[in-house]
C-alpha cells in the first residue's frame, strides 16, 4: 500500500531525513515513533507530497507521489501536525470546502454527516472553528482527513491537546479506521503506539532505528536471556551454586531484599532454559526461590535504548569486553607457554647440573678409589716390606 | 480550483475585507464621479476612469494581502498542498476570487454610466473600452500583489510590499524620464502601466495594451506557482 524507499531530505548540510525505507501493508496501522526533531513530520510531509524529497521515493497504492502527485494525493487523508483548518469558517462550511477540494463523489450531506458522527463533532458543526476548543479543532482536522474515504490515512500526532477521555476515544476511532484503512500514525507517546499499532517504526536523527512489532523490538533488544531471581540463602554459597549450573554465563547479586534474601541477575546462554536446574539447585541446598521473572524490556526501555544509542554502545562494549577477554586469555596462554618453556629450560639446566654433579661425584669417587688403590698398594708395599 | 475560488469569496464576505474594499472603492469612485463628471455637467466619464488608477495601488494590495500570507501563517496551505489539486489550481483559484471581487467593485462605473444615460447620451463604446481597460489593469495588478503575498507570512508586510511594487509600476514613466540611457528608458516606457491605461481613458482602444496586461497577469501567476514549487524543493 505504502512503499517508502531510501527517502532523504537534506537542508544544506543538515540531513533531516537520511535514507529511510519501510513498507506499510494493506489494513495495517503503523506507528511512527521518534523523539522531537527526529524527522517524523518531515518524512510524513514527503510521503504526502507537501515537500519534495532530496532523493528516494514514496509510492502510495502503486502511484509515485513525485511522478503523479494529484492521483497519489487522492489516496491520502492527511492530518498534519497543525490541523489545516480555517479559523473563520464554520465546521460544516469547512468540511464542505474540503469535500469540494478533494472532488469527492460520495453523496454530500450523508457523507459529511457520517464523518461528523464518526469523530463526534455533529453538535458543533455550525460553530465557527476559532471558537472551538483545541480538542474539537483536532477532531475537525481528523474529519477533514476522512473526507472522501481515502484508503490511506496519515495522522501526525493526532491526540495532541486532547483530554484523556478524548484520547481514548480517538485511539479507538483509529483502531476502527485501521480495519478498512491503511494508517500511519506518528507519536512520541509510547503507550499510544503500543495500544493502537500493529507495527512500529522508530526513527532517530533522521535515520531508521528499528522496524517491527512491539514484541519483536522488545525481544531483539532485551539482552536477552536474563532473568531476575530472588533467592533466600547465604549469598556467597548461592552465587557459587548458581554459577556452577551449566550454561549459566553470569550471575550478579544485585540487591538485598531482606536478611539473606538477594535479587540475582542470572544470564544464561541464548536459547537455554535454566529455570529447572536453577530450581533444583535451590531445592537441593534447602534454600528458597521467592521470585523468578524474565528481564523483559518494555517499549519504553527499547525506545530509550535506541534513542540514546545505549543498545549499540552496550553492543560495542560487550564486543570490546569479549575482545579484552580473548586478549587476556591469549596473553595467559602465551605466559603459560613461556612458563612451560622456561620450566623445560630450567629442568634441562637442572638435569645438566645434576648430571654434572653426578659426573663430578663419580670422578671424585674414582679418584678416591684410585687414591685408595694407590694407598692400598703402598700399604701393600708397606705390608710387604 | 472551484472549491478554492468559492472559499476565498466566502472568506472575503465573511470577513471585513470585501466590505472595506467595496466601500472605499465606491466612495472614491463616487467622489471622482461627482467632482470630475457631474460637477462639469458632462456625460464624459473619462475623468473618473482616469483618477481611479492611483487608488487601485492602495486598494488592491489590501484585497490580496492575506490570500497566501495567511495560509502560510496558519499552516492551512499544508491542507491545500496535500489535497489532490495542482499548485496552479490553487493559485488561480485565489487569483480569480480576487479578480471577481475587483470586478464587483469596478462595476460601479457601469452604474455611473447608466445614471448619466438617464440624463443624457453616453458614448457607450468609450465607456466599455475604459471598463475593459480598468478590468485588465486590475487583473495585472492583482497578479503582482498576489505574487508578493506568496513571499511573506505577514499580512502587513505583504500589503506594504504590494503597495510599493504597484507604486513602482505607477511611477515607471517618471523613472524612465530620470534615466539618461535612452535604451533603458525606452524599455521602461514600454512597461509603463499608466501611459497604456491613459490611452484607453483618452478613447483609444489598444489591443496590444490589453495583451500587455494579460501577459503581466500570466507571468506573475506563473511566478506565484514557482514560489510554491521552490518552497517544496528547498
Amino acid at each position: 500500500m505504502i512503499e517508502v524507499k531510501n527517502l532523504c531530505k537534506h537542508y544544506g548540510d543538515k540531513k533531516a531525513v537520511n535514507d529511510i525505507s519501510f513498507e506499510v501493508h494493506d489494513g495495517e496501522i503503523l506507528g511512527f515513533l521518534g523523539p522531537n526533531g527526529a524527522g517524523k513530520s518531515t518524512t510524513m510531509n514527503m510521503i504526502t507530497g507537501y515537500i519534495s524529497s532530496t532523493s528516494g521515493k514514496a509510492v502510495i497504492n502503486g502511484v509515485d507521489i513525485m511522478e503523479n502527485p494529484k492521483k497519489a494525493k487522492s489516496y491520502i487523508g492527511y492530518l498534519p501536525e497543525i490541523p489545516p483548518i480555517y479559523a473563520d469558517m464554520t465546521v460544516i462550511g469547512y468540511l464542505n470546502f474540503v469535500y469540494d477540494l478533494k472532488k469527492c463523489k460520495l453523496p454530500r450531506s450523508k457523507h459529511l454527516q457520517d464523518v461528523c458522527d464518526l469523530v463526534k463533532i455533529t453538535d458543533v458543526k455550525d460553530r465557527i472553528i476559532k471558537n472551538l476548543s483545541k480538542g474539537y479543532k483536532q477532531r475537525v482536522g481528523i474529519a477533514q482527513a476522512l473526507i472522501n474515504n481515502p484508503p490511506v490515512l496519515i495522522l501526525d500526532e493526532p491526540t495532541v491537546g486532547l483530554d484523556p477521555k478524548q484520547i481514548i476515544e480517538i485511539r479507538s476511532l483509529i483502531k476502527r479506521l485501521g480495519k478498512n484503512h491503511t494508517v500511519i500514525l506518528s507519536s512520541h507517546i509510547l503507550s499510544e503506539i503500543q495500544a493502537v499499532c500493529d507495527r512500529i517504526v522508530i526513527i532517530n536523527k533522521g535515520t531508521l532505528a528499528a522496524d517491527g512489532t512491539a514484541d519483536d523490538l522488545a525481544n531483539s533488544m532485551s539482552n536477552d536471556h536474563k532473568m531476575i531471581a530472588q533467592i533466600e540463602g547465604p549469598r556467597e554459597a548461592v552465587y557459587k551454586a548458581v554459577r556452577a549450573i551449566p550454561d549459566v554465563v553470569s550471575v550478579v547479586a544485585d540487591m538485598q531484599r531482606g536478611e539473606n534474601i538477594y535479587d540475582y541477575e542470572i544470564e544464561a546462554k541464548p536459547g537455554v532454559d535454566i529455570r529447572k536446574p536453577l530450581n533444583k539447585v535451590i531445592m537441593d541446598k534447602g534454600w528458597y526461590l521467592l521470585m523468578l521473572q524474565p528481564n523483559m524490556l518494555t517499549l519504553e526501555d527499547v525506545f530509550l535504548k535506541i534513542i540514546t544509542g545505549e543498545h549499540e554502545m552496550k553492543h560495542a562494549l560487550s564486543e570490546q569486553n569479549e575482545k579484552n577477554v580473548a586478549d587476556i586469555v591469549d596473553a595467559a596462554r602465551k605466559t603459560d607457554a613461556a612458563a612451560e618453556e622456561l620450566r623445560t629450560v630450567l629442568e634441562g639446566i637442572e638435569k645438566e647440573k645434576k648430571a654434572k654433579a653426578a659426573a663430578e661425584a663419580e670422578a671424585s669417587e674414582s679418584e678416591k678409589a684410585e687414591e685408595n688403590a694407590e694407598g692400598g698398594e703402598t700399604e701393600e708395599k708397606g705390608d710387604a716390606e | 480550483m472551484g472549491a478554492i475560488f468559492r472559499r476565498e469569496m466566502g472568506a472575503f464576505f465573511s470577513s471585513a475585507i470585501a466590505y472595506i474594499f467595496l466601500g472605499v472603492f465606491f466612495e472614491i469612485a463616487g467622489f471622482f464621479f461627482v467632482n470630475s463628471t457631474l460637477a462639469y455637467g458632462t456625460t464624459d466619464l473619462s475623468g473618473t476612469f482616469g483618477s481611479v488608477f492611483l487608488f487601485l495601488i492602495f486598494l488592491i494590495p489590501l484585497m490580496t494581502m492575506k490570500l497566501f500570507s495567511e495560509e502560510k501563517r496558519q499552516k492551512t496551505e499544508q491542507g491545500l498542498l496535500t489535497a489532490p489539486v495542482t499548485i496552479t489550481e490553487i493559485v488561480l483559484g485565489k487569483y480569480f476570487a480576487a479578480l471577481a471581487l475587483y470586478t464587483i467593485g469596478i462595476s460601479i462605473f457601469l452604474v455611473f454610466a447608466l445614471i448619466i444615460e438617464f440624463f443624457g447620451g453616453v458614448v457607450w463604446a468609450t465607456v466599455l473600452s475604459n471598463y475593459v481597460a480598468l478590468f485588465f489593469l486590475g487583473a495585472a495588478f492583482i497578479a503582482v500583489s498576489l505574487f508578493v503575498s506568496t513571499l511573506t507570512e505577514n499580512q502587513i508586510i505583504s500589503a506594504i510590499l504590494g503597495f510599493l511594487s504597484l507604486l513602482i509600476l505607477y511611477l515607471m514613466d517618471s523613472i524612465a524620464g530620470a534615466i539618461k540611457i535612452e535604451f533603458i528608458a525606452n524599455i521602461l516606457k514600454t512597461l509603463s502601466f499608466y501611459s497604456r491605461y491613459n490611452e484607453f481613458v483618452t478613447g483609444l482602444f489598444n489591443l496590444s495594451s490589453v495583451l500587455f496586461f494579460v501577459s503581466v497577469a500570466v507571468v506573475f501567476n506563473f511566478l506565484s506557482v514557482r514560489v510554491f514549487e521552490k518552497r517544496r524543493w528547498s
